[in-house]
């Protein structure tokens, strides 16, 4: 089955000329890592965001886990979906073990359990509970609040995950070693993650597939080896040529 | 000044019980109104600038103007005094109120709903923590206010410490002016400190 249906979805801001999305259609399988590619504007993150209803969709219908979500209440949605973003959004009031609760608690997961899976929750993102379970977010580097982050979302094991630029406010060296990480958890728990993403290193670097994103519009949605091969158009060329020099590149083949 | 308050401690003491009374209860009726305003202005963001609007206005009417311009409607004391002091501090309260809430870190909003809490968690669980200071803020700020602006009330026979400064201005008692100035700035300063060990008890 397919964990996330696109089905002819548009998204039109009011007041805009053009479309956000623009009939976007696409299939995202269960278990699979797909990365959104594209520049800033390009749709990307309304698409993402209209998967857990942080958007309305226009037209069209999306399915999460089998099921249209335009039929299920927005909040219970998000419940059962992981989001991770850019921001990290951490609430400075409460602990890194609050802040996971916090989640738990939507769930109605029976308190006394709270601990063990804040703690698993915590060991899973490579953060020492005994260190971080009562410290304040402030207290933590950025990389560190990321990894709460990502902990939060993975709070209640959400089939899927919705990652908006999560490493987007990271420093490049603790950025190279967090994908590596998070490609790790999610070859550990077979999850389906979405993740959005400017940088073509990144995209290619953790998707089984790459949606390539311009203007609203898909343009192509492959694996890395066939956009690479076989780009469906000069702007998905240009796109990778751009890319060449890259590290990255080599390092996946 | 000691010797008129052992001579006639009724004359301070009671007029000090009935501005405590009055603010008191302006206070605790102001509050359950401006939480509900505020809270329709944040669930519908349009009402926000009709709120603003409205009570901009009442708040510049000068104090004796709106009291004797309410005593048609409801006669004189405490009780138009009450309504009266009640519509200012709707102007302080859900100004600071809907300001506090809405300037609380965007992205922390976001992840909120992100995962999953509706319009109330994310109000009480988020935003209304994060926005504690500015909402105290609004709240001391009414009660000095209210504090002050009742002593005005004492012209409309709602009583209260303003009797004193009224009575003693027009009798030229100074004890009564000394008493009157030095307990109505003393309960402002006293509730004040009061507000701000709530707040940090919070």
């Amino acid at each position: 089955m397919d964990a996330i249906v696109y089905n002819n979805v548009c998204k039109k801001y009011k007041n805009a000329k053009a479309y956000a999305v623009d009939h976007v259609n696409a299939n995202i399988h269960e278990g699979e890592f797909v990365t959104i590619l594209g520049a800033s504007g390009c749709g990307k993150t309304t698409l993402l965001k209209m998967t857990n209803r942080l958007i309305e969709s226009d037209e069209g219908t999306i399915t999460v886990s089998g099921k249209e979500i335009k039929s299920l209440d927005p909040v219970e949605l998000r419940r059962h979906v992981g989001y991770v973003i850019q921001q990290i959004g951490l609430f400075p009031h409460m602990t890194i073990a609050q802040n996971i609760e916090v989640r738990l608690e939507l769930l109605h997961v029976d308190k006394k359990n709270y601990k063990e899976i804040v703690d698993g929750l915590l060991r899973k993102v490579a953060l020492n509970p005994d260190d971080f379970r009562d410290r304040y977010p402030s207290q933590l580097s950025g990389g560190q609040q990321q990894r709460v982050g990502l902990a939060r979302a993975l709070a209640g094991n959400p089939k899927v995950m919705l990652l908006d630029e999560p490493f987007g406010a990271i420093d490049a060296i603790t950025r190279r070693s967090m994908q590596k990480e998070l490609k790790r958890l999610h070859e550990e728990n077979k999850r389906t993650f979405l993740l959005v993403t400017h940088d073509i290193d990144e995209a290619f670097l953790l998707g089984d597939r790459v949606m390539v994103m311009n203007e609203g519009h898909l343009l192509q949605f492959d694996t890395p080896e066939t956009i690479i091969d076989h780009p469906a158009d000069e702007f998905v060329k240009t796109l990778v040529e751009s890319s060449r020099e890259s590290s990255y590149f080599y390092m996946r083949g | 000044m000691w010797e008129y308050l052992q001579r006639r401690p009724e004359k301070i003491l009671v007029p000090l019980i009935e501005h405590i009374e009055l603010v008191v209860i302006t206070l605790v009726i102001s509050l359950v109104i401006a939480s509900f305003l505020s809270l329709l202005a944040l669930r519908f963001p349009k009402l926000q600038a009709v709120f603003d609007r409205l009570f901009t206005i009442i708040y510049s009417i000068p104090s004796l103007a709106l009291f004797v311009l309410m005593i048609p409607v409801t006669g004189l004391g405490q009780t138009t005094a009450i309504i009266v002091l009640t519509l200012y501090n709707q102007y302080l309260l859900i100004k600071n109120f809907t300001t506090g809430i809405n300037e609380v870190d965007p992205s922390i909003v976001e992840a909120a709903k992100g995962i999953g809490m509706d319009f109330f968690q994310i109000l009480t669980k988020v935003q209304i923590p994060l926005a504690k200071r500015s909402l105290f803020a609004g709240i001391r700020l009414a009660v000095v206010s209210t504090i002050g602006i009742g002593t005005i009330a004492a012209s409309i026979n709602a009583g209260g410490l303003g009797t004193l400064l009224f009575d003693g201005l027009r009798t030229m008692n100074l004890n009564k002016i000394y008493w009157g100035v030095l307990l109505s700035a003393g309960l402002a300063i006293v509730m004040n400190g009061l507000l701000k060990v709530v707040e940090n008890k919070c």
